[in-house]
Formats: structure tokens, C-alpha cells, sequence
């Protein structure tokens, strides 16, 4: 599926025919993927395709919700996150997170990025770490005044940016990102990018995007979801159709879907 | 539709006149002849009236009780009243309810230091642990129910149960308090968790929080404005409290500041006993104490306030 990859380089994550279920309902089927090391990867798709449910189950979220349940494998580093005696909570503290819409805590700026070090009783020097993580998020200059003013009263876009930082502090090496980036204006939309760009010589970032033109600017392999129906239940689930180099996909797509939906066909 | 319908409102009531839809649809004339008629009109300015006149009439009550407790309760306040206690001759004048003031501030410490971190702690399970499951649906249903018991009934409970066992005492007073507040705490505190966006919860979890530590550490804190509320309004409540506390406390004109085996007065306690006397002066005790019930209820109610307008949550 993905021969075209740069041979050599073992994956941060192997999906191995992954499915999640929400109570009876499947949400996934079956996805087989990798997500190799220092690179952006995109996943794209139609609304309701299973794009946040695929990226949730890399760090083991999918279980904060009642009654969701995953089958498949995920190895992280060749070992499986789903395995028997695994702590989702130690999974999360080596993946970080950006969502939808900023989330900072009603804390200051600094308790906000210390959050994650501190409950992992990081031992080294806290304003150290703190700055180097906003400077990392590329935040550091616009909040080094108010390190101690609420993290509320920044911007949209700097939330995010201090979400990203927050998620740094615990240095991760990986950081999924939700649709990061569509709950902001389009300036503030380039800064992430541009951060991404940054971030990716240090970590594997996975991005989940409905905005095709940005995982064409942004990534370097890209996954088309798209959902399957079942005619006689109109039961919907979400499928991998295509992986690879984000060029391949968008210039030459093998598969008939992923063209229709990368020339804008439907979606 | 056409412009001859009548409404069955009344003969003058012409379509022309109520129904511009109507109007419009036949003749196209637009917004003209949709000036409401006479009879509207005067419906509408009785309903207002009808309005204004209930909300007075709801005021009226409020107003007068405080303007009584307020007067009678002012020209018997004093220096004196408030630091020292009932005199054992109920004819006597001066004197005061110390003796009540530290009977309600000692049990209704004690009761919410039982009863506020015991009420937050089960809204917490309800909210973030329970989700719907029975335990969680049999504290919310019991909360429910106890928030409705007559305040008597709690009194008569403790009675039974402790009371006759241990003696009248402030512990017995603070156990019928504590009950008292605890549904009202877990109500209100259920209320602000839910409030508490789950984006952060997820966030924190994101960051490798087990959940003890999303709770305690961004649960809490991003609620804790409302759960303040919540537990300053139930301090408010038990602090004026009278039932209970005839059956558990029984009342003393004494200053008493031991916890247990001896009976303890409190506030509205000794507002009972100096309303029900014949003398003047206990009358004029019992309305100081009202007062000063009053302002101590007013200003936990007003706290509450400050807290509720500092939240993040409900702004």
C-alpha cells in the first residue's frame, strides 16, 4: 500500500487491522496503516468518515467515551498500546494532543503548560521548561508579559499555540492534532502550519483535516477515509481506501474515490 | 384565507385588521391596516397591568418583612445585645443572644465542615463516576426526596437515633444541619460539574492525567466558584434552620461552647422562645436577633452571589 515510503525507517505507529465500535454500532473497519517518524501525516475524508475516531485511537481516547470499544492493534514503537496490562494513561503521557477547539484550563499561561509536567512530577526546572515549550510553540514573545494572566483572555489563535505548547511541555514524540485548526481565522491557521512545519524536524505529527488544501500544503503522506454503507441497514462506517505520499494522492490517486474526492467531486 | 374571514375573537376583529397575512394575500396592501384594533389594545395594557400589579403584590410581602425586622429589630439592637447573652429573667431588659450567635456559628461549622466535603464528593461521583448507573441514580433520587423532607422530620430522626442515646449538644444540632445541607450541597454542586466543559477533561486526560488527577486538578478548580455557591446558599439555609434544632440542641440561655452533653442555644432558637414570651423585652430581644439572623443570612447569600459572578463557567 504505501511501497513509495522511504524504506529503512520503522514506523511510530502500526495500525494492524484496526476497528472501533460504539456500543453495537461499527464506527472503523479495518484500518492497516503506518505513520512514520518526523513526518506530517494527513488524514482526510467526508464528514462522519471516522477521521477523529481514527486519530483517538492512537493514544487510547476513544475509551473515554461509554461504550466504545477497539479491535485491531496499534503498535507504538513495534509494542501494542491495546495490550493486556497496558495503562491508557502512561500511552497518553508519550502522545500528546491538539483539539478542535482551544481547550487551555482556566488557569495562568505558565500553569497551563507546567499542567502536564507536574502531574507527571517532572523534576527539572519549571520556568526552563515552560519557556522553552512556548518558545517551541512559537508563543513565547506574545505571552512572556502575562505568564501569569489568564490563559482565557489570549486569542483564539493563541490558545491553540498554547495548547500546542501544553502538549510539548510533556515531550511527547508524537502529537495528534484534531482539526486544529478550524476554529481559527486564517491567519492564525498559517501560524500553526508554519509551527507544524517547525515541530515535525522533533516530533511525528498526525494531522485530521477536512480542509483538503491544507494537507496538501501541510503533510507529507496522506490517508483518505471514506464510509462505506451497508444498502439493506444503512449502517455507515468509516474505511482506510487510500495511503501515501501526499503528491501521489493528490496528483495521481489510485483509487477512484480519493480522486472524486481530492478534485472536489463531492465532500 | 380572504379578507371576509371572521376570527372567532370577536365580530370587530376583521382579518384586515388582525390578520396582515390575509390582507396581504388578497389585496396586496402590504403593511397598511395593521394597526392592532381597540380591543387589543386594551387587552394588551390589562395584561401588563395584570403583570405589574403581581409582581408589587409578590414584593409587598418581602418588603414589609424587612421593613418590620429592620425597625423593631433596629431600635433593639445595641452593643450590648450582641455581646452578651440571654438573662435568665425573661423581664429584664437588656441582655442579648451571644449565647445564640456562638451556638449557631459552633454547629453550623461543624455542620458543613461534615457536610460540604461529603456533598461535593458524591455530586463527584454522580457526575464523573457514576454516569447514570444506580448508585449514582439512588443518591440523586435520595437528594431529591431530602431536600423536600419537612426540616421536623430530620429533627425527630436525629431525635431517636442519636439524641437519646448521647444527650442534647451541638454535636446533635450540627448532625441535623449537616443533613439538612448535604442534599441541597449535592444538588447544586451536581449542577456546577456538569458545567465543567469536557474538552477539558479531555485535554487533561490528553496530557497523561489519570482521572484523580483531571479531577482534582481541573474539575475542582474550573467548578469550584459554583460549588462555592452552592455551599454558602446551604450555609445560609442551616444558619436560620429552627426545627431540627427544638429535637437536637433544645436551646439554653447559658453560653455554651461545649460540643457534646449539653444542651446549646442558637439563633432561632432563642427568637422562638423571646417571641413567645409576654415580656417587652424579650420581645424586643427576639426582633434584634432576627435582625441580626437577617444580616448574617443576607451576607452568605450575597457571598454566593459574588462567587456564582466569578465563575468562568456561567458567565
Amino acid at each position: 500500500m504505501n511501497n513509495d515510503l522511504v524504506a529503512g525507517e520503522a514506523p511510530v505507529f502500526t495500525a494492524k487491522d484496526l476497528s472501533v465500535y460504539y456500543g453495537s454500532n461499527l464506527a472503523l473497519k479495518g484500518v492497516d496503516l503506518e505513520i512514520r517518524p518526523r513526518r506530517i501525516t494527513a488524514i482526510i475524508g467526508p464528514s462522519g468518515c471516522g477521521k477523529s475516531t481514527l486519530i483517538r485511537c492512537f493514544n487510547r481516547m476513544n475509551e473515554l467515551i461509554p461504550g466504545a470499544r477497539v479491535s485491531g492493534e496499534v503498535l507504538y514503537h513495534g509494542e501494542n498500546i491495546y495490550g493486556a496490562g497496558v495503562d491508557p494513561v502512561v500511552v497518553r503521557r508519550h502522545i500528546g494532543m491538539v483539539f478542535q477547539r482551544p481547550n487551555p484550563f482556566p488557569k495562568s499561561v505558565y500553569d497551563n503548560v507546567a499542567f502536564g509536567a507536574k502531574i507527571n512530577g517532572y523534576k527539572g526546572d519549571m520556568d526552563e521548561l515552560v519557556e522553552r515549550s512556548l518558545r517551541r510553540a512559537a508563543l513565547w514573545d506574545e505571552v512572556k508579559a502575562k505568564l501569569k494572566k489568564s490563559a482565557l483572555d489570549l486569542s483564539g489563535g493563541q490558545q491553540q499555540r498554547l495548547c500546542i505548547a501544553r502538549a510539548i511541555a510533556v515531550e511527547p514524540d508524537v502529537i495528534l492534532m484534531d482539526e486544529p485548526a478550524s476554529a481559527l481565522d486564517p491567519i492564525a491557521t498559517a501560524r500553526i502550519e508554519d509551527l507544524m512545519q517547525e515541530l515535525k524536524k522533533d516530533y511525528s505529527i498526525v494531522i485530521v483535516t477536512h480542509n483538503m488544501q491544507q494537507a496538501a500544503r501541510v503533510s507529507d503522506e496522506t490517508a483518505f477515509l471514506y464510509t462505506e454503507v451497508d444498502e439493506t441497514t444503512a449502517a455507515r462506517w468509516g474505511i482506510l481506501v487510500e495511503f501515501g505520499q501526499t503528491g501521489e494522492i493528490f496528483t495521481k490517486p489510485r483509487d477512484k474515490r480519493t480522486e472524486d474526492y481530492v478534485s472536489g467531486r463531492f465532500g | 384565507m380572504t379578507a371576509e374571514v371572521q376570527v372567532v375573537d370577536g365580530p370587530e376583529v376583521t382579518s384586515r385588521l388582525d390578520n396582515w397575512a390575509g390582507a396581504r394575500a388578497t389585496s396586496g396592501a402590504g403593511l397598511r391596516g395593521t394597526r392592532p384594533g381597540a380591543r387589543r389594545l386594551l387587552r394588551d395594557r390589562s395584561m401588563t397591568f395584570l403583570i405589574v400589579a403581581s409582581v408589587v403584590l409578590t414584593l409587598v410581602p418581602v418588603i414589609w418583612i424587612l421593613a418590620q425586622i429592620l425597625m423593631k429589630g433596629g431600635s433593639a439592637m445595641s452593643w450590648t445585645f450582641l455581646t452578651h447573652s440571654t438573662p435568665f429573667s425573661m423581664m429584664k431588659q437588656g441582655g442579648g443572644f451571644l449565647n445564640g450567635l456562638i451556638g449557631t456559628a459552633i454547629m453550623v461549622v461543624l455542620a458543613s465542615v461534615v457536610s460540604i466535603p461529603l456533598g461535593i464528593l458524591g455530586a463527584v461521583y454522580v457526575v464523573e463516576y457514576g454516569k447514570g448507573n444506580w448508585l449514582a441514580k439512588l443518591i440523586r433520587f435520595f437528594s431529591d426526596v431530602m431536600t423536600g423532607v419537612p426540616s421536623i422530620f430530620v429533627g425527630v430522626f436525629v431525635y431517636t437515633a442519636l439524641v437519646v442515646k448521647f444527650k442534647y449538644g451541638a454535636i446533635m444540632g450540627a448532625a441535623s444541619l449537616a443533613l439538612i445541607m448535604m442534599p441541597i450541597i449535592v444538588r447544586s454542586s451536581e449542577e456546577m460539574l456538569k458545567l465543567v466543559p469536557s474538552e477539558l477533561k479531555d485535554a487533561s486526560h490528553a496530557l497523561g492525567a489519570a482521572k484523580w488527577q483531571t479531577i482534582t486538578k481541573v474539575v475542582l478548580p474550573s467548578a469550584a466558584p459554583g460549588l462555592t455557591t452552592g455551599a454558602m446558599l446551604a450555609v445560609a439555609r442551616a444558619a436560620g434552620e429552627t426545627a431540627p434544632l427544638i429535637m437536637t440542641a433544645l436551646g439554653s440561655l447559658q453560653l455554651v461552647t461545649k460540643l457534646a452533653g449539653s444542651p446549646i442555644s442558637s439563633l432561632t432558637l432563642l427568637i422562638l422562645n423571646g417571641a413567645g414570651q409576654a415580656f417587652e423585652a424579650a420581645q424586643a430581644r427576639a426582633w434584634a436577633g432576627a435582625l441580626e439572623l437577617l444580616v448574617i443570612v443576607l451576607v452568605f447569600t450575597v457571598l454566593a452571589r459574588v462567587f456564582a459572578s466569578r465563575s468562568r463557567l456561567t458567565r
